[in-house]
């Protein structure tokens, strides 16, 4: 959200490609809808943009938000200043595993800085890349609700807490050694947290 | 040990399922208001309790609730903010993860007391972990008569939703909240008009934080005037303090307020005293948005009386000597802690989150990150101190939201009780430069 983002990212990645939710997902996503009033469908974006950049390619891409908006009958636009404005949709794609590290004063004051530079060090790329095997991607995020467990992180929906070198090592090498098998996400998934 | 009533069952394997937490006493006050109360008799009994918002204002509930706009046609709603992103507090996410029927039992009266039958749960949306959790609870408090249609026999329906956020401090500020909720960009709004009469859709809305609903459950299980009997003064009650820096113990506490501060920190029943053996510096008491105290302020205040966990001892000398209780996000630092470096981080925070509409917030909060970033990394100037006061006085009080204000208050307060630690980064910018992440053993010594 922070300012000038929407010139800064490259926003208008339009890809051309047909895009769209699985049956089951679909069901799920109408029971959101459902949720709010009637001629108020629009409330659902933000949730239904979660679940469309999960499901439809890890980021959210022009197509995507175009299709976001069919679905809730709302101007494209509508979609895009809500995307650009929070920071938990990426604009651009981002690796299989998104691991954000902590960094505001509690985790920062507990060790949480050293643990981003020792991640950018392990996976040899900066914050905001993208390992060249398309798994990792770093980035420093703002408080996560968790500063009694500093130094924190999240990689997609799971949390890491007191972190250190070591525990560095072995998330990431688990995760690397796991990837191949870490099924694509599913319906079920929208069950479990939407 | 301090009364126990939020927290008291967490310990009790399986509290986390409808059954177990039914089984020992849960859903008690949802019978006794829907079968034996009215919304009024409920509302009289929160006014009597003395609660005050735990979402960091502190605005008593009882009175917020009666502000809701009863005469117009539009459907009434209760919408719980559950977007915890004060850096500091994690409370809300504690009570969810370990007793989230609490939350459902409190959300569940409190709509009956303001006649609201839809009601929302606005949650942070890196907090997917509990929104599945809220989503469980939910279904299994539905499936046991607790919600739906004619919850046990009576007239009373309900649904609870909950809508995940993404990503955005911001949204905690209420009616940020409500322009998230309905789908937009979370630009605060002008006020009045207040929410309790143009808020979600344009209808009569309350929000209230995690913790406040939570503590509607004991309310209606003692009585209003039982749960003022707990805490001190106009602080009655318990709140939730989610403790954490430089202490041996961080973690979620109950306390009973009016507990000292000093027993806080230092008790082995809560923060088990600084880490390390290292000496106190300096504490925030409720999250990154209140004033700093050093110290000599932390035990006592400047009238020399015991420092208290109250919304008055806490405030205690105003800015000049006291802070806030806020949120309850108790930080701590110890005696190598750098101030101004976690002054820079908590301004990037608040540049970073400001949500851009009004220009004494999005441009001050630019330049005041920029003037500590520069100390911080030694290119500091001497007037930048001056600079940086005058630009937080000038944020405070000139916002559409009290984003500005939170942003100010730390920068103020940091200087006016560290000044001097600024005028050594100015003074050396070469032994500061050689610091890696605000780690000052070394130059503290220099200093010393
Ligand atoms: C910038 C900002 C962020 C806020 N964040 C939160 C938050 O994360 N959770 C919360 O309950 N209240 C937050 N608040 C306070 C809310 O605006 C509101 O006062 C509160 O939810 C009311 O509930 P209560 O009366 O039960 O405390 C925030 C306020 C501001 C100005
Ligand atoms: S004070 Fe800051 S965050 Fe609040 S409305 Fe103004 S610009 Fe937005
Ligand atoms: S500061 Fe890192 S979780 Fe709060």
């Amino acid at each position: 959200m922070s300012h000038g983002s929407i010139i800064d990212h490259k926003l208008y990645v339009r890809e051309g490609r047909e895009v769209r939710f699985p049956d089951e997902t679909l069901k799920r996503v109408n029971l959101i809808i459902e949720r709010y009033p009637k001629g108020k469908e629009k409330s659902a974006v933000l949730p239904i943009l979660h679940i469309a950049q999960e499901e439809l390619g890890g980021y959210l891409s022009v197509d995507v938000m175009d299709y976001v908006a069919s679905l809730l009958n709302i101007q494209p636009v509508e979609v895009y200043e809500v995307a650009t404005f929070y920071t938990q949709y990426y604009l651009e794609k981002v690796g299989k595993y998104v691991v954000e590290v902590c960094r505001t004063g509690p985790c920062a004051m507990c060790g949480g800085e050293d643990i981003a530079d020792y991640l950018e060090k392990k996976l040899q790329i900066k914050t905001d890349e993208t390992t060249p095997d398309g798994l990792f991607t770093v980035r420093r995020v703002d408080c996560l609700g968790a500063c009694g467990y500093a130094p924190v992180m999240q990689i997609n929906t799971e949390f890491y807490e007191f972190l250190t070198k070591e525990k560095i090592d072995l998330i990431i090498d688990d995760l690397r050694a796991k990837a191949n098998e870490d099924k694509p996400k599913e319906a079920k998934w929208v069950e479990k947290f939407f | 040990m301090g009364r126990k009533i939020l927290l008291d069952k967490v310990h009790i394997p399986g509290i986390k399922t409808f059954k177990v937490y039914r089984d020992n006493g849960g859903y008690a006050s949802v019978e006794k208001a829907l079968k034996k109360m009215t919304p009024a008799e409920i509302i009289e009994e929160v006014k009597k309790s003395g609660l005050r918002g735990r979402g960091g204002a502190g605005f008593p509930t009882g009175m917020k609730w009666s502000f809701l706009d009863t005469r117009s046609n539009n459907p009434r709603y209760l919408v719980c903010n559950a977007d915890e992103s004060e850096p500091g507090t994690f409370k809300d996410r504690y009570l969810i993860d370990y007793i989230p029927h609490l939350l459902i039992e409190g959300l569940i009266v409190s709509s009956f007391a303001l006649g609201a039958n839809t009601t929302f749960i606005y949650v942070r949306g890196e907090f997917k972990q509990q929104i599945g959790i809220l989503n469980k609870a939910i279904r299994e408090a539905r499936d046991n008569g607790f919600l739906g249609s004619n919850i046990l026999g009576t007239s009373f329906s309900l649904d609870i939703h909950v809508h995940s956020g993404a990503g955005a401090y911001i949204c905690g500020e209420e009616t940020a909240l409500l322009e998230s909720l309905e789908g937009k960009r979370g630009n605060p709004r002008l006020k009045p008009p207040f929410p309790a009469v143009k808020g979600l859709y344009d209808c009569p809305t309350v929000v209230n934080n995690v913790e406040t609903l939570a503590a509607i459950v004991p309310i209606i299980n003692f009585g209003g005037d039982e749960y003022a009997k707990i805490g001190i003064g106009r602080s009655t009650g318990t709140k939730l303090i989610s403790a954490c820096g430089h202490i041996n113990k961080p973690g979620v506490y109950e306390i009973e307020m009016g507990l000292s501060v000093e027993e806080f920190l230092n008790s082995e029943e809560y923060c088990g005293g600084v880490r390390n053996g290292k000496k106190l510096k300096a504490i925030i008491p409720g999250g990154s948005s209140v004033p700093i105290l050093p110290a000599h302020l932390v035990a006592v205040t400047a009238a020399n009386t015991p420092r208290l966990m109250s919304y008055e001892s806490l405030s205690d000398g105003g800015f000049a000597t006291g802070s806030m209780l806020g949120s309850g996000g108790f930080i701590v630092f110890d005696e190598d802690a750098c101030i101004v470096r976690n002054t820079w981080n908590f301004t990037r925070f608040y540049y970073h989150e400001s949500c851009g509409q009004c220009s004494p917030c999005r441009e001050g909060t630019g330049w005041l990150e920029k003037i500590l970033y520069r100390i911080e990394n030694g290119q500091g100037r001497e007037r930048d101190i001056d600079v940086l006061d005058s630009v937080a006085k000038k944020i405070e009080g000139n916002t559409i939201c009290p984003l500005g204000d939170a942003a100010a208050w730390p920068v103020n307060s940091a200087i006016r009780h560290f000044r001097n630690e600024f005028e050594f980064h100015i003074e050396h910018p070469d032994l500061i430069k050689n610091v890696q992440h605000g780690s000052i053993e070394k130059y503290m010594k220099v200093m010393a």
